[in-house]
């Protein structure tokens, strides 16, 4: 017994250096900028950039509205499969698996190609059309994230009962799913929006190709150009993923509870 | 004899190439309360969800208050309902779960305030109105559940096995307090269970469903008294069923293990040599002739099982066994297994099985 304990303590050591060692070289490195003493020169910098500013104001805009896409487009397609339509989930789960098989690069060609200024529907035609291809493109990006996010979500209410009582009490589908469905996979789609986030915010090839003037690509060329700065953005880019994380992790204690769910 | 308030008229519903239920036909007075009793799978709670709205009949149609609600969707209906799950909204505290139809229905904040102490007091829980559905106890819960169905006065209250999910203690005590809110409030109530018990105890009239049917509809009293098909006979109540032949049709002649029982007028078209079921509800043997009794067979002790109050007595007589209680008396020792016993009854009670 204790020599398994002590394998998976070797075990968990190890991980954690595989882990902790390349974050701390990297804290370690971008604090290095000043010859001879470690300063938070490299942090000054990076913040004070008004490009760093307009980009990550850019990619926050746009995750909030690839947010507000996914939610609206999963909420209740995910509700009406669980409710309605549960033969075709493995369907849906599937295609909802494709922008992990498929790579970035090719969505993003395939977008280039169909929504080109010529095209019917030319979202390349204008700025703010392509930022909203951006989102659209996006918000599939992170499909597989929010799908599975409010599904799990959905699993722990018993969906048809709470439909019908709703129904029965006079509620039509939008108070449903407003008052009686959303509320109660709130915490489910708040994961599903922190990943979004996070997938958002550093995401470059997307806004590359379509030239847009996100973070994923200015942390790119900074990382091109310049020696302490990249370190101190991937550090700061680590933060907010992190601080994404430890949200969910807080909201989820606000759940809403249930009889077979107390705790 | 006044319009029904509610009419399911020749209802049949298909899933596929499954017909569930097959002309189903029921009219319900105001203020009645009418179980639909059968076992799993009869089609019971699948006539309910019609009436809810939730399923849409194949065919026939339903009525309410002379108003044709088959193709109304179930919330343009004004039906209440209470689900064998609680079904109460996880994110709402008691207060705010009562509200929840007030508040669709766009009644003013203070008159649904209003309304939900009122039903808070007549389930007996206002100091619950803060709690969330998980600090509830199972009976707590469905009370809250019941109570949130009738706050919108509905025309109509559904309750679908409400009860199951329950214990025992509590499903007799809340059953009472479901048929005197029901019978206070005079609306009237469809309540679907597979527990003959709750039926016989609490309904005005039971419909017992059998394979998509209603195999029988009467009192509690007509059903348990005076089964109309051998199905109604066997699954509410015990009963004994006895196998008899027809000796003489005329004079009402059936010999049941080479002993003789007269069924005059009971035979219905029965003939000469005809086999038959009989039936008796335990309650209506005794041990040794007793007097009123008419008829009696002669068998062995084959059980005695002594359960208290009572001893319930199996007697083998031929090929069938009859069940019978005694109540115990302590100067009286049970009967012995493999004694020789006579049974005695009346022929009026004896049922002719069809």
């Amino acid at each position: 017994m204790k020599t398994g304990r002590f394998w998976a303590w070797v075990v968990f050591i190890l991980g954690a250096a595989y882990f902790f060692i390349p974050l701390i070289a990297t804290v370690e490195f971008s604090m290095r900028m000043r010859r001879g003493a470690y300063s938070f020169d490299a942090y000054q910098i990076v913040l004070g950039d008004a490009r760093f500013q307009a980009t990550f104001t850019y990619s926050v805009i746009a995750a909030i509205f690839t947010i507000v896409l996914g939610v609206l487009i999963v909420v209740p397609a995910a509700y009406w499969i669980r409710l309605r339509l549960p033969q075709i989930r493995p369907v849906v789960e599937f295609i909802t698996l494709l922008p992990l098989v498929i790579p970035a690069i090719v969505i993003v060609f395939g977008y280039i190609r169909m929504y080109g200024s010529n095209s019917w529907l030319p979202f390349l035609g204008n700025d703010t059309a392509t930022n909203a291809l951006l989102v659209i493109g996006y918000a599939t990006l992170a499909l597989p994230y929010m799908y599975r996010a409010v599904d799990t979500g959905l699993r722990t209410i018993d969906v048809r009962t709470l439909t019908e009582a709703a129904q029965i009490l006079g509620a039509g589908w939008g108070t449903i799913i407003t008052r009686v469905i959303l509320p109660n996979v709130l915490i489910a789609v708040l994961s599903g929006a922190f990943l979004t986030f996070a997938i958002v915010i550093g995401e470059f090839t997307m806004a590359s190709l379509l030239n847009r003037p996100a973070f994923g690509p200015y942390l790119q060329n900074i990382g091109a150009n310049r020696a302490y700065e990249p370190a101190a953005l991937a550090i700061i880019a680590f933060a907010i993923t992190w601080g994404c994380m430890s949200l969910i992790q807080i909201l989820s204690r606000f759940a809403p509870k249930s009889a077979n769910r107390p705790n | 004899m006044a319009e029904p308030f509610l009419s399911i008229q020749h209802v049949r519903k298909s899933f596929g190439a499954t017909t569930v239920v097959q002309d189903f036909n029921l009219d319900v007075e105001p203020g009645e309360f009418v179980s639909f009793l059968g076992p799993s799978g009869c089609g019971k709670t699948t006539v309910l969800r019609m009436v809810a709205g939730f399923e849409e009949p194949s065919a026939g149609k339903i009525v309410v208050g002379g108003k044709d609600i088959t193709r109304l969707k179930p919330n343009q209906r004004n039906v209440g309902m209470v689900f064998q799950a609680y079904a109460l909204f996880p994110n709402l505290t008691v207060a705010q779960n009562i509200a929840f139809g007030l508040k669709v229905a766009g009644m003013p904040k203070a008159d649904a305030d209003r309304r939900v102490a009122e039903m808070l007091d007549m389930i007996k829980l206002p100091q619950m109105a803060d709690r969330y559905p998980y600090q509830l106890s199972g009976g707590q819960q469905q009370r809250i559940a019941l109570a949130r169905a009738i706050a919108p006065k509905p025309k109509l209250l559904l309750l679908d096995e409400p009860l199951s999910a329950l214990d025992a203690k509590v499903r007799v005590s809340l059953r009472e307090e479901i048929r005197s809110i029901q019978k206070k409030l005079g609306i009237t109530t469809i309540f679907v269970t597979h527990d003959q018990e709750e039926a016989l105890s609490i309904s005005d009239r039971i419909a017992v469903m059998y394979g998509g049917k209603a195999e029988q509809v009467g009192t509690p009293f007509e059903i348990y008294n005076r089964p109309a098909t051998k199905f109604v006979a066997n699954f509410v109540g015990t009963l004994n069923v006895l196998e008899g032949k027809v000796t003489d049709a005329s004079t009402g002649k059936v010999q049941v293990n080479a002993q003789e029982v007269s069924l005059k007028g009971k035979l219905n078209g029965s003939k000469s040599g005809d086999t038959l079921s009989l039936a008796l509800r335990p309650e209506a043997i005794s041990l040794a002739r007793q007097p009123g009794h008419d008829t009696s067979l002669s068998g062995e002790i084959a059980e005695v099982h002594f359960l208290g109050s009572v001893i319930r007595v199996r007697v083998g007589i031929g090929g069938n066994t009859v069940s019978l209680d005694t109540f115990n008396n302590s100067t009286t020792p049970p009967p012995v297994v493999g004694d020789k016993a006579d049974i005695s009854f009346s022929s009026g009670d004896m049922l002719v099985l069809h």
